[in-house]
Formats: structure tokens, sequence, C-alpha cells
């Protein structure tokens, strides 16, 4: 570690010493109370280390997963590849280990700001990241392009990265989270993403996480709002075999945040969305829409915590949950929670859990189509609700795919 | 083309058709008239092929085969088409998936190859055209906010497009008013052939005044009590069911 990140390396050693006294999340908390991570502790993974180059097989998935209208920075194992990345100049990217020297002024102030409730996760990633991205858009100026943080993993073994993105005044951009690994991989990805959206400020981002099907993940997205700003996160969990995903927003006056997702569980995977608005203060708007499809032995759990303070008047919140369960073996584990403190607020919330519709599956039989057909056409139909919100057309395509893929005939390519 | 034979059909331990007779040969239009509860509905369910009811006695052949062993894809696909009295909304999947998955789908099992992606565009839109609707229908859902007339015409599109052979309109003219029956029935009279038979199924003679059926019977209390031609549907309407159910 280099002398002049010493002011990184003061978080690091705080975070080490927390995660060293606690490990991994229990489930006697309550937000980990459907969550067992014990089976990552007992894999005792080692941390990744560089590798030196790709074989064929994981270059053409890295390839499958890179989208052609973007621009991209790609980590391997949790390292940055400078030579496989094309990031933009118009704005200021970089690693974040080159922020922390380069760009000290804009990071420190603000690194760790934005995570309201540290746990083991957190305390994880901050003490053993081995890089991650760091973005600052200026005032008033606009990403071109949406940019795509790759995250391959190959090693069977455990990676953290974190991140920082700042958007100052006025500021807009789409960003796009991959995570992807090598197909049948074991391995951990955690990664922390902390961003700040200055007033009027305008993000879009989506995450799709289609690690491999035996991999853990936790992914942590923890974003503060100024006046006026607004944050929109399309979220896709549809890989591993364990994943944790938690949004937590914090949201000043005027501020609009929606968040929308979709989980789509099969076999024994576990998919655990923990969300959470805090409305901070008056007239800010939040809309959040999640869905799950679970199949076979799959549990999926959302958590969707809203929280208006005493200042937050006018507050004007929805939060909507569907689910469903394709199996009698399925489960789902879903709380929607309002805690209001302003007298003045319009909340609403609505949770939905069922199996297809049986006049659907018979009406799509009596004309011809079988029911298995049917039963992949009405899925489809449920989960591409939320696939036809991306609004970048080869994150569309590379979505649709993979839907299809779990849903073939659901739907014409 | 299609016989029945003392066909009868419980709803759980309820008796709902008990012994129902009929034999309907191609090109011919057989009306099926009765007061509500007599079983109409429980008829064409069962020749669909749809689940909850109980066939206790009797058969059904189609062509020869026995329809009642079929389960209701594999009817569809031999050309028995079943109007809904109420289509379904299929929230999230389109019309022009839905016809061309079930085009696809007969067309496998009749050992054809799919449909050419342009001569699909363009019959359906030609069907489309027939029926007065906008091509906007296609790309909306499946019946989703359609209103009532809206919808029937859209069952009538996918009977044009997929050409069954053994056709039964399920009270087909309820909840139309006279331009959207017109069309329905229009629709319906330009699909008669020598080689396509129809059932419809129907409460009132309104709709019978634009589709001109063969044969009239009436369906009471789980039988058909009486039969006859054009004229009985007529004097139906003029001294209602009452004097038959009590026959």
């Amino acid at each position: 570690m280099k002398t002049d990140m010493s002011w990184l390396n003061t978080f690091r050693q705080s975070d080490l010493t927390h995660f060293e006294q606690t490990s991994f999340p229990s489930q006697r908390l309550e937000d980990w109370r459907y969550t067992n991570v014990s089976a990552i502790e007992k894999k005792q993974f080692a941390l990744a280390s560089q590798i030196e180059k790709l074989d064929d097989n994981a270059k053409s998935r890295l390839a499958a997963f890179t989208l052609n209208d973007c621009y991209h920075g790609i980590f391997i194992d949790g390292f940055f590849q400078a030579s496989l990345s094309t990031l933009p100049e118009s704005i200021t990217v970089c690693s974040i280990n080159e922020a922390a020297t380069l760009h000290e002024t804009l990071l420190a102030p603000v690194f760790n700001q934005a995570i309201e409730s540290p746990h083991g996760f957190t305390h994880f990633t901050n003490a053993h990241f081995s890089d991650g991205i760091f973005v600052c858009i200026n005032e008033n100026s606009q990403l071109d392009k949406p940019l795509q943080i790759i995250h391959f993993a190959t090693q069977e073994a455990m990676s953290a990265t974190r991140h920082v993105v700042i958007l100052q005044n006025n500021a807009t951009a789409t960003l796009i989270e991959t995570f992807i690994g090598v197909e049948t991989q074991t391995y951990l990805t955690s990664s922390v993403l902390e961003i700040f959206l200055r007033d009027n400020a305008d993000l879009t981002l989506y995450k799709v996480q289609q690690d491999s099907d035996k991999a853990y993940h936790f992914g942590g997205t923890y974003v503060q709002q100024a006046d006026n700003a607004r944050f929109t996160h399309h979220n896709f969990a549809l890989g591993s075999v364990l994943a944790r995903s938690e949004i937590i927003s914090h949201l000043e006056t005027g501020a609009q945040c929606e968040l929308n997702g979709l989980y789509l569980g099969a076999n024994r995977q576990h998919l655990d969305n923990l969300t959470r608005i805090v409305h901070a203060k008056p007239d800010a708007v939040s809309r959040e829409y999640y869905k799950g499809i679970l199949n076979n032995r799959a549990r999926g759990v959302f958590q969707g915590r809203i929280v208006v303070d005493e200042d937050a008047q006018r507050t004007d919140s929805q939060m909507n949950n569907r689910n469903l369960l394709l199996s009698s073996d399925a489960e789902i584990d879903t709380k929607p929670q309002l805690e209001i403190y302003a007298d003045d607020v319009k909340c609403a919330h609505g949770v939905t859990v069922g199996q297809l519709d049986e006049k659907s599956i018979f009406y799509l039989q009596s004309r011809g189509i079988d029911e298995d057909h049917a039963k992949h056409i009405l899925t489809f139909a449920f989960a591409n609700e939320m696939v036809d919100k991306i609004t970048v057309p080869s994150l569309h395509d590379c979505v649709f795919t993979q839907l299809l893929a779990r849903f073939p005939e659901g739907a014409e390519r | 083309m299609l016989k029945i034979k003392d066909l009868t059909v419980n709803i759980g331990t309820k008796e709902i058709l008990k012994g129902l007779n009929l034999n309907v040969k191609a090109g011919e239009i057989h009306a099926i008239m009765g007061p509500n509860g007599a079983g109409k509905s429980t008829l064409s369910h069962v020749l669909s092929g749809k689940s909850g009811y109980e066939v206790t006695g009797g058969s059904v052949t189609y062509n020869g085969k026995d329809l009642l062993e079929m389960p209701a894809e594999i009817r569809a696909r031999e050309g028995v088409f079943l109007a809904f009295q109420y289509p379904v909304e299929i929230a999230g999947v389109t019309n022009v998936y839905l016809l061309k998955a079930a085009l696809n789908a007969i067309r496998k099992h009749k050992g054809l190859s799919e449909v050419d992606a342009m001569d699909f565009l363009t019959l359906v839109k030609s069907k489309t055209k027939a029926l007065d609707m906008d091509e906007k229908f296609l790309y909306r859902a499946v019946n989703e906010g359609f209103s009532g007339g809206e919808k029937k015409r859209n069952e009538i599109l996918q009977m044009a497009m997929l050409e069954p052979q053994m056709c039964i309109l399920d009270e087909t003219d309820s909840g139309l008013d006279i331009d959207a029956l017109r069309i329905v029935a229009d629709g319906v009279n330009a699909l008669r052939s020598e080689n396509r038979a129809f059932i419809m199924v129907t409460h009132y003679q309104r709709l019978l005044d634009y589709i001109k059926p063969d044969f009239v019977h009436v369906l009471a209390d789980g039988k058909i009590v009486k039969s006859g031609g054009a004229e009985l549907a007529l004097e139906l309407e003029e001294k209602g069911y009452g004097w038959l159910e009590q026959a």
C-alpha cells in the first residue's frame, strides 16, 4: 500500500477491526433475519489475486456481457483492468486507488458518508477492497454514453471492490453495474457503491447481477440525494446461489427516487433484497416497484422500508412488491415497512403473492399452445414489465436474452 | 364431424348435463338456446377441454377421434375453437404474439413449417382490417382494457387467423351493441364454409337474425328437449322457455 493513501488506510484499519470483531452478519440482526450467510464463512475463501490472462472461455463470457454502446470500466477478480477498459475522457473517472491520491480533495470528504448502517459486509469490503471506480461529473455536465462497470470473477476466491460516484449540481449520467463470473465457479463478490447526487443531479443506475450459480454476492448501494436530485435504479437479481442486495437512499427537499427491481430465483437460489428510502426533508417523491419470480426451492426476500422524518412534510411515496411463486416449494418473505413521523404525507404500499392464473393458462391452451409454453409466456410477461423499463438498447437486449433463456419461447425474439 | 352421445357431466357432485345428444356435420350451423343454468356454458367448456368438469358418461367423437381424451391444446390444434363468453385479459402478452404462437403451434401439429414473418404480418393485417379493428390492437396486451365489443371482435380475429373446423361461439352476442354485433356476425359469416361447422350457444334469438342457423336446439335442464329449424328460434322468442321446460 502506498504511503500517500494514508487517509484511506485509516478507514481500512477501522473497518478491519470491526470486521474482525463481528464477521459477517448473523440472523439475530433484524435486517438479516431471513438470510443465513454462514455458508460463506465455511467456504474459507482466500482473497483473489490478479490473474495474468483470461482463457478463451472467460474471454467469450466477458465479451457476451460487454455492451457495445457504452463506456467500460472492467474489473477482473476485483482488479481494475486499464487495458480492457474504455473510460470516458470528458469526466473525472479512474480507479479508486488512483483517486485516493489524485482526487483526494473530492474523495476523502465523502468517503463512507453515505453508509448509514454499516454491517459485516460493508466492513469486509472497506477492509479488503482491491480496487474500485471513482467517478465525478462536473456541475452542469452530462455523460454522453452510459458507463458500464463490469465485475468479472474467475477464481475460486473472494474479491471486494469499493466505488464512489459524485454528480455535481445539475450533472446527468447513466451507469450500469454488471456482475458476472466464469460459469459454475464458486466465489464471493462483495461490492460497495456510494453515490452523492448534488442539487438537481440526475443519475440512472442499472444493476445486473448474473453471477455464476454457485457464487455468493453482496452488493450495497448507498445514495445521498441533495435538493431536487433524481435517482432511478433498476435492479436485476438473476444469478448466484446466495445474493444480498441493498439500496439505501437519503432524500433531501424535492428529491425523486425510483427503485425498480426484479429477482428471478430457481433451484436453491436465495435472493435477498433490502431497500430503504429515507425522506429526510419535505416534498420528496419516491416510487418503488419490485417483482419476484421464484421456482423450484428458491427463496426470495423483500425488505422495503420507507422512512418519513418529522421534517419531511408533503412526502409522496409508493411501494409495491409483487411475487409469483411457480412451485409449492418456493418461498417469499416480504416485509414492507412504513415509518412515518410527519403528519402531512401520502404513502401507499402493497404486496401480492400469487401463482399463474389458471384462466389465462387455459385461454392460451384453447388456442393450441401447450401448458408449459403457456406458463413461459405468462411468466415472461410478468417479468418483462421490469425489463421493458430499460432504456439502454444493448442492455435491454442483454437482459431480455437472459430472461428468454430462462423462459424459452416466452416472447418473440 | 362432431357426435355427442348421451353426455353426462358433473361439476363436483352436481349433475349439469344429463344425457345430451347432438350431431354436427361439416358446413352446418347449430344454435343451442336455453334458459340460464340449463348447461349451455358447461357444454362449450367441456368441448374445449376446460378443467373442473367431470364427464361421468357418454362420448364425444370429433372427426372419428375421442375428443374427451385430448388435452385442450390438442383439441385446438385439431381444429376446435372456442370463442369465449368472457375473453381473458392477459397483461404483458401482445395480441400479435399470441396469434403467431398459436398459429405456429397449429402448423407444427400439421407438420408444416413456422409461418414466414412477412406472410404472417400481411395476413394478420388483412384479417384485422376485415373486422374493422385498428392495427394498434395487434400490439396491445391480449384483451387488456378492451371494451366488450373489442374483446368479442378479438375472438373472431383469432378464429379467422387459426381457421378452425369446429367453431364454438359461447354467448358471443352478450355485451354487444347493434353495430358491434353486425361486425362480429359479418366476421362469422365470412368464415362459413362447407368444411367448417359452428355451434352457437346463445340465450337470445338476436344473434340469429344476423347468423342464420341450419338447426336450433333447446337445451333445458341438461338435455336437448326440442330441435328444429331456424323458425324454432322465433317461436322461443315469442313464447319464452317456460312451455318447453314443463313439457
